[in-house]
């Protein structure tokens, strides 16, 4: 059996000591997370607002299937990632299999579908708001997308901050698509996994407390920027 | 007063029918913009609809509009509605942006958004946010932002109906001027004093039909449909 606090003094001493193999982790964490979210959002967002200012058939099955994206398991998208990008595999060439990132590419398709969810609500609730004052003034479908983007800026900071969540917590597909390679591909959620099982359960701890306070830090960001654009319109 | 602005505007047996209820039905109108029209009537008259529909927001379900005969010959117009729609932007870059979407040359819009705001008596705070400025401040950057795209015809749905009469009044003043600017007006309204003013003709709807026009000095007086003689009673104290 562990003692749990000896297990919390060692973690906290990790943390405040800033051991490097922790260090390493945490950085290829933010990195990859980020940049994941950053890909996801520039894909995702101008489809979400197309969505949310566009008429046409099939309308509503397309934000049903949206939607239904945001409950994509990750494993199923790890393994289809695994298969796309192993050697024999159609996008093999590519070679980066158990890479930093073939995680971004599982993380940003794993987020695309959170940030295009949440920027057609967000879009279409302004153009119903605005729809009658554009067309007034003579605005496009195609000159909207962007306008409503700009307008609901701040609401979109806060989805950004939401993928950004989604990436870092993310395990499953990480887990498979870059195999948990120590010092290489091994992510804070994969290490945990890992450490949890040896029993390694300081190390475990002390990444955890790290991805709860990170989760934490994006969470109460997003929160201060609503009551900031609530007091500055 | 206003120099007179070169168009004609018809509708043939104008009719709405929104979520299958008919809205307007069988409106004949025309106007070259001479007059000023305040729009009257109770709510859910048609009012608003009839104003959507002339600027084309709102589909005729039967009949037509013209303007200069044709219907798609329809000169440049801009509406300001009852609420003002404003970008999360400043007064002055709101006004800028409904001159690039008309195709304004950078340089010019800033000058003439300005002016614009100069002249709804707003320049000293052109930029600020638009969002957090008060109701009659709003409608004001409302009509700048209508003024400056520089319209033959404006439309306004009750541009004065939420705000205080301080606010109304300046709004008052600020649609005498683009009137006296060229610009034809177009309103619906529920204040009397407000039509009387400022209106040279009163279209008065009663249940999506037009049931008199008549000039605003003998209307308030003596109308000449039983509605509206109603209507008149009903309002006035």
């Amino acid at each position: 059996m562990f003692d749990i606090a000896e297990s919390f003094r060692i973690a906290l001493r990790l943390v405040l000591s800033g051991d490097p193999e922790l260090g390493h982790i945490v950085w290829l964490t933010l990195r990859v997370s980020i940049a994941s979210a950053i890909i996801a959002c520039a894909v995702a967002l101008p489809i979400g607002a197309w969505v949310a200012v566009s008429r046409f058939r099939g309308r509503h099955a397309v934000v049903v299937a949206m939607n239904a994206l945001l409950g994509l398991p990750s494993v199923v998208v790890g393994l289809v990632f695994y298969v796309l990008l192993s050697r024999a595999g159609p996008l093999g060439t590519f070679g980066i299999l158990f890479t930093p990132r073939a995680i971004i590419v599982a993380q940003a398709f794993l987020v695309m579908p959170l940030v295009a969810a949440l920027t057609r609500q967000f879009v279409e609730d302004a153009w119903l708001e605005y729809r009658d004052q554009l067309r007034s003034l003579g605005v496009t479908t195609r000159r909207a997308v962007p306008t409503l983007l700009w307008d609901v800026r701040l609401s979109l900071i806060t989805v950004a901050l939401a993928g950004l969540g989604r990436a870092a917590s993310e395990v499953g597909a990480v887990m498979i698509v870059g195999g948990n390679v120590d010092g290489v591909t091994r992510v804070m959620t994969t290490a945990i996994a890992l450490e949890t099982s040896k029993g390694d359960l300081p190390l475990a701890l002390a990444l955890g407390l790290i991805l709860l306070a990170l989760v934490l830090a994006l969470n109460a960001a997003a929160y201060a920027l609503r009551e900031w654009s609530a007091r500055h319109g | 007063m206003a120099s007179p602005a070169a168009f004609t505007l018809e509708t043939k047996a104008l009719g709405v029918v929104l979520g299958g209820r008919p809205v307007l039905e069988g409106i004949n109108f025309y106007w070259d913009g001479a007059t000023r029209i305040a729009v009257l009537g109770a709510n859910g008259a048609g009012k608003t609809v009839l104003l959507r529909a002339l600027h084309g927001l709102v589909e005729p379900t039967t009949g037509s509009i013209l303007w200069n005969g044709s219907p798609d010959r329809a000169p440049p117009q801009a509406m300001v509605f009852q609420r003002p729609v404003l970008l999360r932007r400043s007064a002055a870059a709101n006004v800028e942006y409904a001159l690039a979407v008309g195709g304004v040359a950078r340089a010019e819009r800033r000058t003439r958004a300005r002016a614009a705001l100069a002249g709804v008596g707003l320049a000293d705070i052109a930029g600020r946010p638009a969002r957090v400025m008060s109701g009659g401040e709003q409608q004001r950057v409302a009509l700048a932002r209508a003024w400056a795209t520089e319209p033959r015809v404006l439309f306004l749905d009750e541009p004065t109906s939420s705000l205080d009469p301080a606010a109304a009044s300046e709004v008052e003043r600020v649609m005498g001027g683009i009137h006296g600017a060229g610009t034809a007006l177009l309103f619906s309204t529920h204040h009397l004093g407000f039509a009387r003013r400022a209106a040279d003709e009163v279209l008065f709807i009663h249940a999506g039909r037009v049931t008199e026009r008549t000039p605003a000095d003998r209307f308030f007086d003596a109308p000449r449909s039983a509605q509206a003689a109603q209507f008149l009673e009903g309002e006035l104290p």
